[in-house]
Parts: structure tokens; sequence; C-alpha cells
């Protein structure tokens, strides 16, 4: 049986890299993709607590971020094929439209 | 064995996730982000979570990886950042500060892990879950179906070719 902290600490190792990869890359559709590995390092954690308070509360959490992660990817797809569509560029250093 | 097991995936699940921030093709990324998330999805059934590792073989790996599949092939994003970076400086500082906040999480967790420990509860088998969700989850259950309305509606309006 592997202790829960073990989910726990690859999980927490996961979000981090998911942060450094927002940070690091350019491209948008990366960032996204490393928004949706912060998503399942939390969900990871999420399931990993559940199992250790021994009830199914946290894998229903994690059931409706999946619904929402999937809700989520549709709507910013489609935001950055837009923006492809005006700018024919993709780089996250151009859209500095609603920066103050 | 489980500890064995467990190390094997947690290594492909990093091994993969770094493969996806450093790679500079984005079907390259796409490609590791399929690997973590089947490793994700083996570790859901390590922790009892079987509905839970089919629904992210399903829909992760399945639905929402296809997607980004098909916009890095519509958008062909390859060429995009092989040119000098205007903000290396800034980007750089990224990474020792990415590894603070694993250090931060790291204690956080690790260093006051006092989770008491529960009964041994019902594994997470389809039957269990959806008694879960149709019961106690069930508002939130039938709001997630108007977010997915609503989600459609929007990317429909969104993606609309303009007349002119």
């Amino acid at each position: 049986m592997v202790p829960e902290s073990y989910y726990v600490t690859l999980s927490a190792i996961l979000f981090s890299i998911g942060v450094v990869g927002v940070v690091i890359r350019r491209n948008p559709l990366v960032i996204f993709m490393s928004i949706e590995l912060m998503l399942n390092a939390a969900n990871l954690a999420l399931v990993a607590f559940g199992q250790r308070f021994g009830n199914l509360d946290g894998q229903a959490v994690v059931f409706f971020v999946m619904a929402v992660a999937a809700a989520e990817v549709a709507v910013g797809l489609a935001i950055i094929v837009t923006i492809f569509r005006v700018r024919r560029r993709l780089s996250v250093d151009d859209l500095s439209l609603m920066r103050w | 064995m489980a500890h064995v097991a467990f190390f094997v995936i947690a290594a492909i699940a990093v091994v993969s996730a770094l493969g996806l921030i450093l790679r500079p093709n984005a079907i390259h990324g796409a490609l590791f982000l399929v690997v973590n998330l089947g490793s994700v999805a083996a570790l859901y059934l390590m922790l009892g979570a079987e509905f839970l590792a089919a629904a992210q073989v399903i829909v992760y790996a399945g639905a929402i990886m296809v997607l980004f599949v098909f916009a890095i092939m519509v958008l062909i994003p390859g060429k995009e950042e092989s040119g000098p970076d205007p903000r290396r400086s800034a980007r750089v500082i990224a990474v020792p500060v990415g590894g603070l906040l694993l250090l931060l999480l790291i204690f956080v967790v690790i260093g006051r892990w006092s989770v008491p420990r529960g009964p041994v509860g019902p594994s997470g088998s389809a039957d269990a879950l959806g008694r879960l969700l149709f019961t106690s989850y069930l508002f939130p259950f039938e709001l997630t179906s108007v977010l997915l309305l609503a989600a459609m509606v929007g990317v429909l309006l969104l993606a609309r070719r303009r007349p002119g």
C-alpha cells in the first residue's frame, strides 16, 4: 500500500512543472496544455485525499473538475483560433490589447 | 510491489510533464501530455478510483487531446517559438521560482502531514460514484450540464466565420 503522501508529493511536482510551463512558453497552445497539467495534478491530490479520508467526495469533485475542464478547453481553443484568424500570429507577447 | 509500480508510473508522469514544457514543437507537447494523462489514470486505478480512471482516458486523453491536436494542426504554430526570445531574462527567473513553489508545497503538505486516516471507504466504482452524484451532488451535476451547454453555444459563437 503506497502512502497517500507520495501521491500528494507527485501532485505537487506536476503542479510546479505546470506553473513553470505557463511562464516560460510563448505558444498559447502549450500554455493551455500546461494549465491542463496543473488541473490534473490537483485532481490527483483530490483523489489521494479522498482515499485517505475514506469517502468518495473527493472523486465527485474530480468528476466536476473534468467537466469544467472540458468546457474550458473548448472555449479557450475557440478564443485562440479567433485571435489567430485576426492577427495571423500566435505568440502571447503580441497580445497586449487588454493591458492597462 | 505497489511501491515499484508507483515509482515507475510517477517517473513516467514527471518525465512526460517535463517533455511537454521543454520540447519546442507543440505537437510533441500534446503527445507527451497524452502520456502524462495516461499515467495519472494508472495512478487513479492504484488509488481505487476505477470510474475516474476510465473517465480520464475517455474525456481527457480522448476528447480533450483530440481537440488540442486539431487546434495545433489548424494553427501550425511550429515555427513561432524558433526566433530569439525578447524576454529571456524574465522567463529564466521562472525556473528557480517554480522550484521554490515546489519546495513550499512539499513543506506545507508533507512537513505538516497530520491528515487523520478515515475508515476504509467504498471503492470508486461507477455504481458508488453514480449514487453519490445523483444524491448529494445532484444540483452541481445539473449545473454542469448547463455549463457545458453554455460552453457549446459560446464556442459556436466565437468560431463562427463573420460575414464580410
